[in-house]
């Protein structure tokens, strides 16, 4: 008889997996709060300069973007592969950057719109001469706040 | 006796969180941008008089970058990595060289009176120049500038820049002004 009992309690009894979703849920809110919509998609390959001095930027939802460099490869067949400005989903000139700060400007409120910084994403094979006519047409915007981004150098 | 109310199965709930999740994951990014935070000079006003701002000549350290990426700084051309200790010595002026910018004494708000250099940076740079030259000759000034910082608040309180309060990092900042202007564009090559 001992012996029918001690098969029956060998069983292992099932986990309790009720606190499974509240684990599952922690992480999701961490991914939440922690991360922010993508809202472009980059159509310009950037590989970013190197820096070692660099700052973090402050409010990311005040902030637009802007991106230098050469098509993907996928698009270079319809734009080819000289530098351009991208803005938003779509290739621009440097013309159109005053249409875009305008935009950006209204849609923030009014308190934060001297907050607003303008990020320059350009590709570290990119030559001053677009970069700087980007800077000038901000200028005459009055977008003065500017960030180059940059990448921490690697061997650090 | 009254009726046992059924429980409800929550072994899926696990399921739907993880479908959740792995929505965020995939819509949404956690890179943050870093890099070099400037301000733009404002654009002259067109109907104002081209007035030359006239700045001492010894407060005024112009570095060129030409379009092979050479750089000159004041009158010699040098290498990136020795730029950072000549923008220290310019702004710094240990021994008063009189070719080398004035200081002034200013009154900053809690600290006292302190002797801050009048030195500024002028950067210009040819339309070829490579943007990467452009963010390395960036970074050498920005280096050397916090570099100044942390001497300056190392001596008067004892620590680094960053690990100082908010109020004393004002007030490094008004004593180590950083001070660089990126001039009008101009065509480097020509000169």
């Amino acid at each position: 008889m001992s012996r029918f009992k001690n098969k029956e309690k060998r069983t292992v009894p099932q986990p309790p997996s009720g606190s499974l979703s509240d684990i599952v849920f922690m992480l999701l809110f961490f991914f939440m709060v922690t991360t922010t919509m993508r809202e472009t998609e980059n159509k310009v390959v950037v590989r970013l300069p190197e820096a070692s001095e660099i700052a973090k930027l402050e409010r990311k939802d005040l902030s637009s973007y802007i991106n230098i460099g050469t098509p993907i490869r996928s698009l270079q067949g319809q734009y080819g592969n000289d530098s351009r400005i991208q803005l938003n989903d779509s290739f621009k000139t440097v013309n159109e950057i005053r249409d875009f700060i305008a935009a950006e400007r209204d849609a923030m409120s009014e308190a934060d719109r001297s907050f607003m910084t303008v990020v320059i994403k350009a590709d570290e094979s990119t030559r001053m001469g677009i970069v700087t006519d980007v800077k000038q047409e901000l200028r005459k915007c009055s977008a003065l706040k500017i960030m180059y981004t940059a990448r921490k150098p690697a061997d650090e | 006796m009254g009726k046992k109310t059924p429980e409800i199965n929550s072994s899926s709930t696990a399921d739907m969180a993880f479908l959740l999740l792995c929505f965020f994951m995939m819509t949404t990014t956690m890179d943050q941008d870093k890099g070099l935070q400037r301000r733009l000079p404002p654009m002259p006003d067109p109907n104002q008089k081209v007035e030359d701002q006239k700045v001492n000549r010894r407060n005024i350290i112009i570095v060129k970058i030409n379009s092979a990426d050479r750089l000159l700084a004041g009158t010699e051309p040098m290498h990136v990595s020795q730029l950072k200790d000549k923008i220290k010595e310019f702004l710094t002026n240990p021994a008063d060289d009189p070719n080398l910018p004035e200081k002034e004494e200013i009154e900053i708000e809690g600290f006292g009176p302190c002797m801050v250099s009048k030195g500024v940076i002028s950067l210009q740079n040819d339309r070829g120049t490579s943007y990467q030259a452009y963010m390395a000759v960036q970074n050498e000034l920005v280096k050397a500038v916090n570099e100044l910082r942390d001497e300056w608040a190392m001596a008067n309180f004892g620590k680094l820049y960053i690990k100082c309060d908010e109020d004393e990092q004002v007030i490094v900042r008004k004593a180590v002004p950083q001070n660089i202007s990126e001039a009008e564009p101009k065509d480097v090559s020509k000169k």
